[in-house]
């Protein structure tokens, strides 16, 4: 407990120090940015020099509100999700000191948006299945393939990639992680509309791309490592975000639930309570990851919490319809649009509804989260496998 | 709300588990729990002593003063995971939190002496299903003599004394009555681990601990207290569903494959795994909630029992139906659980009534 007091005096300390010398109201942003990064004070759990101080995770929210406070610009999350929830903790974790150095820094402040190029039309949950080829030319990685549901590449600089550098082994073992300028010529970017209407994800094709060899991250073939750290990342930034009491979607129906009395019925009045009563177990059960997340590193625990999020925020989108009654037949807009951010609660109910049908396919569809809780958390058999010990190239596809 | 309650076990909270714990692998197996549903006598007073003498469980919410342990709600819920988790047979929840509670409340505290030091148990004479915020049941005073029955009283057949709640011209009062002093009829009750009795205290002496609204203050902190620790008993209840099953599962064959490894079992474990892992979150909340006094207990202790008493049964439903046929055997201890948990989920308000009271406290009116 001490120990956490003298912490957070000395956060304070610095926070004072950074506003002193950078006044917010008279500071550019990204200057300002910039500056609180190189103060450690951008997510404190990082090591120095990495925009961090090494202390334990829960302190940030401390820095968060005295910068706050004192109206200091912050670096916008939700339009780097992907960047700062999946990319950095990966390239924290298994980049060299080059690239941390190179990499986070303009992630972090937003100078630098990422994107994930995972999934494949033929690999989705079966992500190991993966087909796009990285080939080594003797100078550089050549990459050939197809990626598809990538959020955000339309606007990002860079891009996780897994791609297949060696076809022999079996699918796990054949993989490799790259950092991937999404300004390559040989990078295509086409919008990919969706059951909103809008196009939030795309396509990507990947023609005859290079990519240097210091911008692998991981050794060659243990791609496979790699992007499981990504995913776990990935699970926790969806499944657990710290938000007050109400804060998500079950925030929406109940306001709407205050403020329309003509609407209420005793029939969803008894789903809006059970509804209620689960959105707020589920954010104390992300405050409690979160919590254990401090003192280490994210686990399987973050499927079990995503596994909640796509439930609760489908059935309260649901409901939300349901409460509006005739004014749940209208829809906002069907426009195509490519949305900078998603946001959820900006949009009218239809939107929610139908985007939430999202929830339990992105970020690992809830059967593999569920084949992932049973068999990691619970110990229980894996799924018989046909191909195991394979060799990719031999693999039907 | 407080956001920096921590949600997590801290060490001396594993320590209380470790040593409650390894007690009860002793002296608690199931198979001696189940001799009470045959009318035999699974050496619960033994127990009870044993958790009282030789661990201070009893003496865990007396404040120091008082001569107990000044420990809070987090280490007593901690204790009734455990108690939980071997559905086992004694008067902690009812004596050591719920009655020793209404005697704190009501500034009674110089009465626990005996309580504890485990030579006396108490219990709060009202139905085990009175809910936080309903009326209080109450038997009547006629010219100073006690008159009425409390029914379905949990814990009051080991009871030395009973507390209870008088209704008189003068309002509420809260009455200390001898145990010997009042009729207590045992009833064949659901759960016989928890059993329950109707307890007639015509004619008993009496003396009131508390008056008008100090007794109802005492009452309802008790019962909210009561409410807002049972979600780590039914924790525990769900917990060892769900362990019991999952290790059920990896040696059962059948297909000539180990059942565990079927997907339709693997997900419904999966969402059994996902459910007490919420369930503790809400457990905890209440029980740190109360351990800080914080504003928000209300709303914590109702979030606990409307989440976690469904939780509880519905782990229980799961063991047996994961277990097959052996599930539904007297010798196999899944049935206890069951029992349990449906008793629970009406302990202290059903998760409706919990639904009803959330929706005061946090506005969202049923019309």
């Amino acid at each position: 407990m001490t120990g956490t007091e003298e912490m957070i005096k000395d956060l304070t300390r610095r926070v004072e120090k950074l506003l002193a010398e950078y006044d917010p109201a008279r500071t550019d942003r990204l200057e300002f940015l910039r500056a609180r990064f190189d103060a450690g004070l951008a997510w404190v759990h990082f090591p120095e020099g990495l925009g961090g101080l090494g202390l334990p995770r829960e302190l940030q929210a401390h820095v968060d509100r005295l910068l706050a406070k004192a109206g200091a610009p912050d670096n916008d999350p939700r339009r780097n999700g992907i960047g700062l929830g999946m990319a950095a903790p990966t390239i924290l974790a298994y980049g060299t000191e080059e690239q941390k150095k190179r990499f986070l820094r303009p992630l972090w402040t937003g100078e630098e948006i990422w994107c994930q190029l995972f999934s494949e039309p033929g690999a989705g949950s079966d992500l190991a299945a993966l087909a796009t080829r990285a080939e080594w030319d003797g100078e550089y990685w050549v990459v050939n393939g197809q990626k598809v549901w990538t959020s955000g590449a339309h606007k990002a600089h860079w891009g996780i990639l897994v791609a297949r550098t060696d076809p022999e082994a079996p699918k796990h073992r054949g993989m490799t992680y790259f950092l991937c300028d999404m300004r390559d010529p040989g990078v295509e970017v086409r919008p990919l509309r969706q059951i909103t209407g809008e196009a939030e994800f795309n396509e990507v094709f990947l023609t005859d791309v290079r990519i240097p060899d210091e911008h692998r991250l991981g050794e060659r073939g243990q791609g496979w490592q790699v992007a499981t750290a990504t995913l776990m990342n990935e699970r926790v930034a969806i499944g657990g975000g710290d938000i007050p009491r109400e804060g998500g979607m079950i925030g929406v129906v109940a306001d709407t639930w205050r403020r329309r009395p003509e609407l209420r019925r005793p029939d969803l009045h008894a789903r809006l309570m059970r509804l209620w009563v689960e959105a707020e177990v589920a954010r104390l059960t992300g405050k409690r990851l979160r919590q254990k997340l401090a003192a280490g590193q994210p686990g399987p625990e973050g499927s079990a919490s995503k596994l909640t999020f796509a439930r609760l925020s489908q059935q309260l989108s649901g409901l939300e319809i349901e409460l509006l009654g005739e004014e749940g037949l209208r829809y906002g807009d069907w426009t195509m649009k490519r949305p900078d951010i998603v946001v959820f609660t900006g949009k009218d109910a239809g939107y929610r509804y139908l985007r939430a049908k999202g929830n339990s396919i992105e970020g690992g569809t809830s059967e593999i989260l569920r084949n992932i809780v049973a068999e990691r958390v619970l110990g229980l058999p894996p799924e018989p496998r046909v191909d195991k010990n394979v060799p990719w190239k031999d693999l039907p596809r | 709300m407080s956001e920096d309650l921590n949600l997590l076990y801290t060490d001396v909270e594993e320590s209380v588990r470790d040593s409650v714990r390894s007690l009860l692998a002793k002296r608690c197996a199931p198979e001696k729990v189940v001799a009470l549903y045959d009318g035999g006598d699974a050496g619960q007073r033994e127990l009870w002593q044993a958790l009282a003498g030789e661990l201070g469980l009893a003496a865990l919410l007396v404040p120091e003063e008082h001569g107990g342990a000044g420990a809070s709600a987090r280490e007593a819920s901690v204790v009734l995971e455990e108690l939980g988790r071997f559905v086992a047979p004694v008067p902690f929840l009812t004596s050591a939190v719920v009655a020793t509670t209404a005697l704190v409340e009501a500034g009674a505290g110089n009465l626990l002496g005996p309580l504890a030091a485990g030579e006396q148990t108490a219990a709060l004479a009202v139905p085990l299903t009175t809910s936080p915020d309903g009326p209080i049941p109450a038997v009547t005073a006629d010219g100073g003599a006690l008159q009425g029955t409390a029914t379905s009283v949990a814990g009051a057949l080991e009871a030395d004394v009973l507390l209870v709640p008088v209704r008189t011209e003068g309002g509420l009062q809260l009455h200390r009555v001898p145990a010997e002093a009042a009729r207590i009829t045992p009833l064949t009750s659901l759960d016989m681990t928890r059993q329950i009795a109707d307890v007639d205290v015509t004619g008993a002496p009496a003396d009131a601990v508390a008056e008008g609204e100090a007794a109802e203050r005492a009452v309802r902190a008790a019962l909210e207290t009561g409410a807002a620790l049972m979600a780590s008993e039914q924790l525990g209840v769900a917990q060892w569903c769900l362990d019991t099953t999952v290790a059920y599962l990896k040696v059962r064959r059948q297909f000539g494959r180990i059942v565990g490894g079927f997907q339709a079992l693997k997900h419904r474990l999966a969402d059994l795994y996902v459910m007490v892992e919420s369930a503790r979150a809400a457990a905890r909340y209440a029980a740190a909630a109360l351990a800080a006094d914080d504003p928000d207990r209300p709303v914590a202790a109702s979030l606990a029992q409307a989440y976690c008493a469904d939780a509880a049964v519905l782990a229980a439903e799961e063991c047996i139906q994961l277990h097959g046929g052996i599930g539904m055997t007297w010798e196999h201890p899944a049935h206890l659980y069951l029992k349990r948990a449906k008793a629970d989920q009406l302990a202290f308000g059903t998760p409706g009534a919990h639904h009803a009271r959330l929706a005061d406290l946090v506005d969202l009116p049923a019309a």
